[in-house]
């Protein structure tokens, strides 16, 4: 092979490769700008939980709210109802007949870093998401899966990868695998405003 | 000779006997001493428990400077070092040890704290019904911590009591250690193993944490230690205090003896003139310390007024004789003179603050035997012909500024008119009703206080349950039987939650009813396959279950040794007080979220209904408001009839309305014009403002009486003399309560600003208003 063909194809493979780095990074960047469009989004959702000792997946389901920039609404309506509302540093906890327990996210990482995964990725914000967690994107904008592992023990201790799949602009479920073999899926729908 | 002599040996031995019992006085300076004397029980209840409650053993610990991780550190160093130090009890600062100490005592002990352990929770159903709650539990956001719990207490105990807790705030955690809100500060929470009361073992122990710091090894340079906390307060004014007695002390003494020095020019009548001087103090001491057991450090420093008051009767007795002057007219003018000062002191006895009766008891005692020591000692003391330096000069150029001053009359009513009219006109706003007012503790050191307590999440204290019982585990029971009735309110909606000993420490009979309701192994399994049977869960997951269990029927019952080192600890000791007599149970109550009032006469009602004794709801807000108002009422109406009584010693004693109203003009001109004065000033008037005002009154009328005893009779050298026996006397008493305005304790330095400024005004008033005397006339 003459060497100015040779670094045509050196060049031709770099610029191929990195064409390819590009897309996939300009992807994860332009998945979370579409994300981070999404000022109010209201869902409902189902979620199982895998857990050893129990011989059937624990089922609970309700609504998803998202209000931008950092207002999460978690409302259970069953079996039991619980709401959890995280506003910025604040995480408040509610059920019926029971204290109403409010506490701050600083003081509990690993609880922060949970919810944080899915608020970062519902608000598109990826510095937020990259400070806990590696982020990986696969499959197209139409079709997308971003996993999360983390990037410190004390959270791969508890979880060991959190998997979040969307449709364009849309989350549709969200895995959590724990480090002690249970895990948890949420299925969630979007509702369309009337 | 006898008649000289007797005096002089009684004088002697009584002194001989005031030394003796000096000797053996307690000096103390507790704040309490200034906190009134509450009139009824509950408010009695509060002071006992600031003054030996475990509030008083807590010292909040604070560390600034250097990043969260060094401060983290010398948190952890400094707990562990306090840790090993017997002067404390208990040390918590957030570290993950105390944390899963604390999480350990609840699950360990699950089966013997749960008041939800009975024997139908241990029958099939019951089991059934709990460990559904349980799974249902694990479909809640919290599901995957939970999980955890379930195969060792599937029926949820440990939940069900950290649920107890929760609305208790706790600081947050930085690095592994308690730390403020804005993560600036580290905390740390020290138990004292001294009562509070015991000042000096507060004070050593502040110093063993201060020593504890600085040993700290590569401690940043920058790092600060901040402390808070009720023992810290007494501590730090009892060294005020300490510093002020000296200090006012040294200034009274130095400016009466200059000032006698310069008049009398003889050593002599000065040692002569200090005599009843030092019998007052002598016995001023022993008095207090024979009626009340202790004296406070306050009334040692009240003292140094006693030297202005009582060094005045040298002073009228050395310059009126020199003049010539009969003895019986002095002596019966001197004589109501101290009879008035004994009515305005005597009124400090009843008053609700027990500091105060101490000043009372003090003045009285001491004015009295320096009366007793200036009449019937001295006179047999001093030389037979008195030669005083001549003082025809200054009296001279007295007298003509006393006559000038009468032209002033009309301009001293207008401006006493002016000055009633704006005091009547500002109403009720002249009163300052803040409890802490009379706070020896400087602003500083309230407002770290507040802060230091804040970030602690210390809990509000406002809204109390109490009841006492003669014994602790009676008190538990007690407990145990009110917390019935408070966890019904809480189900409805009534209160958020309650913090009670028996959810640290449950009575012996309750612990011992749990253990017999847990069923043995074999009834245990066989309702909890039947119970398992339509459940997801396998009874084979369960064996920690049972075992667990099993374990607890063996289990011994909790004493107040098993809390140790962890925060229940506290808990029990802070809400469990062991008082002389019986034990005291408090149980602070929290309102609903998003109101911040309880309905205490619906609770009282549902307390009642229940058919609980002896239990009492206090809002300590609500309750030390009152309290201060009520003593400022109190005070108003004492010194009005202090001022009352020695208006009529003053209509007994000359016997004429218009003698006795020219006699107590001058008074009131001096109250209203040094009212209106702090006013000006900006201060608003406390209890002992007022009671400074009596002082004027009381002290002020030597001077009025003097005025008018003068103005009757007597050549006009005389009259000179006496005059300018009046204003020395003046100076020495202005002086010395003047010297205590500087003090920094609120309660002198109140006392000092009234009494200093109205003697003056008094004497000033006296001279404006005195009646044309016969010196005029012939003067030459």
């Amino acid at each position: 092979m003459r060497p100015d063909l040779f670094r045509l194809a050196i060049a031709v493979l770099t610029g191929l490769f990195a064409t390819i780095g590009q897309a996939a990074e300009w992807q994860l960047n332009d998945l979370m700008q579409q994300l981070a469009q999404n000022r109010d989004g209201r869902a409902t959702f189902v979620e199982k939980k895998y857990i050893g000792i129990v011989d059937k997946p624990v089922e609970s389901s309700g609504e998803l709210r998202f209000t931008a920039p950092d207002k999460l609404e978690k409302r259970t309506l069953k079996p039991k109802a619980e709401s959890l509302v995280l506003e910025g540093q604040r995480l408040i906890i509610e059920r019926p007949g029971k204290t109403r327990m409010s506490l701050n996210l600083q003081d509990y990482p690993e609880a922060a870093a949970f919810v944080e995964s899915i608020r970062g990725t519902l608000a598109g914000d990826k510095s937020a998401l990259e400070k806990v967690y590696r982020l990986t994107l696969h499959g197209s904008a139409e079709k997308w899966q971003l996993i999360l592992q983390p990037q410190y023990s004390r959270m791969s201790d508890i979880v060991t990868r959190i998997s979040i799949n969307g449709v364009r602009g849309d989350v549709n479920r969200i895995d959590f695998d724990l480090a002690d073999g249970d895990r948890s899926e949420m299925f969630v729908t979007k509702v369309v405003a009337q | 000779m006898n008649r000289r002599l007797l005096p002089l040996a009684l004088w002697l031995a009584a002194l001989a006997a005031c030394i003796a019992v000096i000797a053996h006085t307690r000096f103390v300076a507790d704040l309490t001493a200034f906190m009134p004397r509450a009139p009824n029980a509950r408010q009695q209840m509060l002071i006992e428990q600031l003054r030996d409650g475990i509030i008083a053993r807590l010292i909040m610990v604070g560390i600034e400077g250097g990043d969260a991780a060094e401060r983290a550190r010398i948190s952890r160093e400094l707990a562990a070092q306090l840790r090993a130090d017997p002067a404390f009890i208990g040390v918590q600062n957030g570290e993950a040890a105390t944390e899963a100490r604390d999480r350990a005592y609840f699950f360990d002990n699950r089966y013997l704290l749960s008041p939800a352990v009975t024997a139908e929770r241990f029958s099939a159903e019951g089991l059934q019904s709990a460990i559904e709650r349980s799974l249902e539990a694990l479909s809640g956001n919290a599901g995957l911590m939970l999980k955890k719990l379930l195969p060792h207490d599937p029926t949820g105990e440990t939940l069900n009591l950290l649920e107890q807790f929760t609305g208790d705030s706790h600081p947050r955690q930085l690095e592994g250690a308690w730390a403020s809100r804005d993560g600036q500060r580290a905390l740390l929470l020290v138990q004292t193993g001294a009562e509070g009361s015991d000042t000096d073992a507060q004070a050593a122990a502040l110093e063993h944490i201060r020593a504890a710091f600085d040993r700290i090894p590569g401690r940043a340079a920058d790092t600060r230690l901040l402390m808070s906390g009720t023992s810290v307060m007494s501590v730090a004014s009892r060294e005020r205090i300490q510093g002020d007695i000296h200090r006012l002390a040294l200034f009274s003494t130095v400016l009466v003896v200059g000032l006698l020095l310069t008049i009398y020019r003889s050593p002599r009548l000065l040692l002569l003139g200090l005599l009843p001087v030092a019998s007052g103090v002598l016995a001023g001491v022993a008095a207090v310390s024979l009626s009340f057991g202790n004296i406070h450090g306050l009334t040692l420093a009240f003292g140094s007024t006693l030297i202005g008051e009582s060094v005045d009767y040298s002073i009228y007795l050395f310059i009126q004789r020199a003049a010539g002057i009969e003895g019986r007219r002095f002596w019966r003018t001197m004589g109501l003179g101290v009879l008035c000062s004994l009515a305005g002191f005597s009124v400090l006895l009843v008053s609700g603050f027990p500091g105060l009766a101490q000043l009372g008891v003090y003045s009285i005692a001491g004015l009295v035997a320096a009366a007793l020591t200036a009449r019937f000692v001295l006179p047999g003391l001093m030389p037979q012909q008195l030669k005083l330096r001549d003082l025809a000069g200054p009296a001279r150029q007295v007298d003509r500024a006393f006559r000038f001053a009468r032209r002033l009359r009309p301009l001293l009513l207008l401006a006493v008119v002016s000055a009633g009219a704006w005091i009547a006109w500002q109403g009720d706003a002249v009163w300052n009703r803040q409890l802490n007012a009379l706070s020896p503790v400087t602003p500083a050191e309230q407002a770290l206080d507040i802060s230091l307590r804040n970030e602690m999440g210390a809990p509000d204290m406002r809204y109390i349950a109490a009841l006492s019982a003669p014994d602790s585990e009676a008190a538990l029971q007690a407990a145990e039987a009110l917390g019935v009735v408070l966890q019904a309110q809480v189900e409805a909606g009534k209160l958020a939650g309650f913090t009670s000993p028996a959810q640290f420490l449950p009575s012996q009979q309750a612990q011992a009813a749990r253990r017999a309701a847990l069923p043995d192994e074999a009834t245990l399994r066989a309702n909890l396959g039947q119970a398992l049977r339509d459940l997801p869960i396998q009874p084979a997951r369960l064996e920690g279950f049972v075992s667990d269990v099993q374990n607890s029927r063996q289990h011994a019952l909790l004493t107040r040794q098993d809390l140790a080192g962890s925060s229940a600890a506290l808990g029990v000791d802070s809400l469990l007080v062991q008082r002389a007599r019986d034990v005291l149970v408090l149980v602070p109550l929290r309102a609903p979220a998003g109101q911040e009032l309880i309905d205490i006469p619906a609770l009282d009602a549902a307390i009642h209904a229940a058919g609980l004794k002896g239990v009492t709801v206090l809002d300590i807000l609500e309750e030390s408001t009152s309290l201060f108002s009520s003593y400022l009422n109190e005070a108003k109406l004492l010194v009005g009839g202090g001022m009352l009584v020695i208006f009529l010693l003053l209509l007994f004693a000359l016997r004429s309305l218009p003698r006795a109203l020219r006699a107590t003009a001058p008074l009131a001109c001096a109250v209203i014009g040094v009212t209106a004065g702090l006013l000006l000033c900006g201060i608003t008037l406390t209890i002992l403002h007022l009671i400074g005002l009596l002082l004027v009154v009381a002290i002020g009328r030597n001077y009025t009486l003097f005025f008018d005893a003068g103005s009757h009779t007597g050549s006009p050298a005389q009259q000179r003399q006496v005059q300018i026996s009046i204003v020395v006397a003046n100076l020495t008493a202005v002086g010395s309560f003047g010297v205590l305005a500087l003090s920094e304790v609120p309660v002198l330095s109140y006392l000092g600003s009234t009494v200093g400024p109205g003697t003056f005004l008094a004497l000033v008033s006296a001279a404006i208003l005195a009646s044309k005397a016969p010196a005029d006339a012939h003067a030459d």
